[in-house]
């Protein structure tokens, strides 16, 4: 026989809510409001709810199938019980089942019996009436009673009616008090869980969230300081290493930059005040010159071609200093093409080979073909030119034999008593040296020469703007030629260095090859 | 030759044209880009010169709608910006040359002469001739009063680009730019060697001489008894 069908809602009649979820501690103040603006907060508070309502459902499927279970359990038990009952009153008619009932309802338990005959008169059994909670027969249902031991209290129980021959009623139930007890006590500890989880994380978003925002905070702290002026300002490090120390460090890293711009802006008009200020004013005192002798038409002439002739210079430095400072600031990399760094050289030896033999200066080339950069193919046309034209300037006037011994001049040799080398002394030939090789994944253009060198300390200093070593300032020359090279290098993400090419210098223009 | 002036600057308007002027030509001006733009489509000009700042519109966009409208006139652009970069910008709107300020007049007047030239249909010729010079474009042959004249191939394009403007004023810059693609000017002027090599070449031992040098401008190649 099938179990009679009982109600699957809750054992636990429904009970008003006397805990509810906490809410934030404290009032709110200004800094709470904050902390509860950051994303962190936020996103924290997402995930809090997300996984709030999760585990509810899931605690709320457990307790229904918990439910559902326990009363088909008591749901056969019952069955199996009326069963037995109906097979008394077979064998031994209605005294045999009141006298059975008499007998178990003495068990004590939970068992709940009535047998009631067809007036509603109880004939045996431990309840005192029929509930009214069950109407329909062979229906289960849910009823309270008062247990005799505790008359005060209700107890919940689970019962089925049933029609037995006689015209009597049978009732039988059982005791769920234990059950329902069990009930509210898992659903207090769920809705306290529960509470517990959202107040911890909320308190937890809070902190994290505060951590956070201090760290960010002084972020901003630095850079409201540099918006005010102060450009030597950096955000601190917790040296954690972690996403916002590398946020951190590369903010860093961007203002190194910055305040290297910065310095070189400045240092652009210094420089301006300092080296194109003497040449204008040099072009001032020949024209006022010019007008106060009262030369005729020829001095007016030749003043004013000097006048020209100045200018001229004016502008080559002015547009040189343009070109390293848009350098310096970072091009857009357009115009970057597949640039052949032997073709390059070729074409700057070529343009120089008939000055260079005119003044007596071989250029020896040792070029490796196949090495290719990506860059503007004009900037580094310029950049070798450059590196070719100061070693013409500055490489010549040392005497260099064809194993590249320096030669002595008597016994006294070069550096005596800075004597001079005698022209009819001079056996061999000047020469430079312009070589392009592949070293380390680079492109390398060098070009070496044979003249005085520059001291190492002095390396550094000389691809900086307008430096001129001292015993090269009566020469022509902006002073800016190697650093645009530098400034070329840089924007190719290279370098230049300056060697010693014993005796000379070399410098090697390095550019990362493709 | 006609040519229109489009600058806003009033006194380098003035000086451009009065220096145009004594140089044999004849000159219009505008001061903004919408009337250079009227005057530069009713006109019949050899030569516009249009800097690249102006009022109302823009040097560039002046150039690109003469060209949307058919005008093939060349442009020189006169301008302050002379990166690598602006250079491209404005040759790429339509623009034929492109030259930077501050300039020297000598160099704007080669410059537009060039331009000029280069609009007329002799561009095509496949011998260029100077006196008793023969170039031929073809063969790679040049040669002087019947001898064969033997050119390294870069002071034979040097030869071909002078021959091509033979007359005018080619300028060290315009000799870089053409001969050598080097749009940046050496920190020593190592053109006036090349030059006077090749002038070894093809004057030396003959009684004229067709490669001169102008003073303070740049070298021209023209028959002597011109």
């Amino acid at each position: 026989m099938n179990a009679p069908p009982l109600p699957s809602g809750a054992l636990v009649a429904p009970e008003s809510p006397k805990e509810r979820a906490a809410g934030p501690p404290g009032p709110p103040h200004r800094g709470l409001a904050a902390l509860a603006a950051t994303s962190t907060f936020r996103f924290m508070a997402f995930y809090l709810l997300a996984f709030l309502v999760l585990g509810a459902m899931v605690v709320g499927y457990l307790f229904w199938q918990t439910n559902a279970l326990v009363t088909r359990q008591i749901a056969e038990t019952l069955a199996v019980e009326i069963n037995s009952l109906r097979e008394q009153y077979r064998l031994g008619g209605a005294a045999l089942l009141a006298s059975t009932i008499e007998a178990r309802s003495a068990e004590g338990g939970s068992g709940l019996y009535l047998l009631v005959d067809g007036s509603g008169r109880r004939i045996a059994g431990n309840l005192a009436a029929l509930p009214p909670e069950l109407g329909a027969e062979d229906v289960g249902g849910f009823f309270t009673y008062s247990p005799p031991d505790t008359p005060t209290g209700r107890h919940v129980a689970v019962g089925v009616l049933v029609r037995v021959p006689g015209n009597h009623l049978l009732l039988v139930g059982r005791d769920a008090e234990s059950q329902r007890a069990f009930a509210v006590t898992a659903r207090r500890v769920a809705i306290a869980g529960i509470g517990a989880v959202a107040l911890l994380g909320l308190l937890g978003g809070l902190l994290a969230s505060r951590a956070i925002l201090r760290r960010i905070n002084a972020i901003n702290e630095t850079s409201r300081t540099i918006m005010a002026g102060d450009l030597s300002r950096r955000v601190p490090l917790t040296g954690s290493a972690d996403e916002l120390d590398r946020l951190s460090a590369n903010l860093n890293l961007m203002l190194d930059r910055i305040e290297q711009l910065m310095a070189g802006l400045r240092e652009v008009s210094d420089n301006i005040a300092h080296d194109l200020k003497t040449p204008l004013n040099r072009l001032r005192n020949r024209a006022e010159a010019a007008l106060r002798e009262a030369g005729g038409a020829e001095a007016y002439r030749s003043a004013l071609e000097r006048v020209i002739e100045e200018a001229d210079g004016l502008i080559a430095t002015f547009n040189a200093l343009l070109s390293i400072a848009r350098l310096e600031a970072g091009a857009s990399g357009e115009g970057r093409t597949a640039v052949d760094l032997a073709e390059v050289a070729r074409d700057a030896i070529e343009l120089y080979e008939p000055l260079a033999e005119e003044a007596g200066i071989a250029i020896e080339a040792s070029i490796a073909d196949g090495v290719v950069v990506t860059g503007d193919r004009q900037l580094i046309g310029q950049a070798i030119t450059n590196l070719i034209d100061n070693a013409l300037k500055y490489g010549a006037g040392c005497e260099v034999a064809a194993d590249g011994a320096v030669l002595s001049d008597g016994s006294e040799g070069r550096h005596g008593e800075g004597r001079e080398t005698a022209p009819h002394h001079r056996l061999s030939r000047s020469a430079i040296e312009v070589r392009v090789t592949l070293r380390d994944g680079a492109g390398e253009v060098s070009v070496g020469d044979h003249g005085p060198g520059i001291p190492p300390e002095d390396r550094e200093r000389v691809l900086k703007r307008f430096v001129r070593l001292e015993v090269s300032r009566s020469r022509p020359g902006s002073g800016l030629g190697l650093s645009l090279v530098a400034a070329v290098a840089r924007l190719h993400g290279g370098a230049v260095r300056l060697e010693d090419n014993g005796p000379g210098l070399r410098a090697v223009l390095v550019l990362p090859a493709r | 030759m006609r040519v229109l002036v489009i600058e806003d600057d009033a006194e380098t308007a003035a000086f451009l044209q009065k220096a145009l002027r004594e140089s044999g030509h004849a000159v219009d001006a505008a001061a903004d880009g919408a009337a250079g733009l009227d005057l530069a489509r009713a006109g019949d000009y050899a030569v516009l010169i249009v800097d690249r700042m102006l009022p109302y519109r823009d040097g560039l966009s002046l150039i690109e709608e003469l060209r949307a409208g058919g005008i093939r006139t060349p442009v020189l652009i006169l301008s302050a910006l002379g990166h690598v970069d602006d250079r491209v910008k404005g040759l790429k709107s339509g623009g034929d040359d492109y030259l930077t300020k501050p300039f020297a007049y000598s160099e704007l007047l080669a410059r537009i002469e060039a331009l000029a030239r280069r609009a007329e249909p002799q561009e095509q010729a496949t011998t260029y001739a100077v006196g008793d010079l023969l170039l031929d474009r073809l063969s790679h042959k040049v040669t002087r009063a019947g001898e064969p004249i033997a050119l390294q191939p870069r002071e034979f394009r040097l030869l071909e680009y002078l021959m091509k403007n033979a007359g005018q004023v080619v300028t060290r810059t315009m000799l870089l730019e053409h001969v050598w693609d080097y749009h940046f000017d050496p920190q020593t002027n190592v053109i006036d060697v090349h030059v006077s090599r090749l002038r070894g070449k093809i004057d030396k031992g003959y009684s004229t001489p067709l490669l001169h040098t102008v003073r303070g401008a740049g070298y021209m190649i023209r028959d002597g008894a011109g």
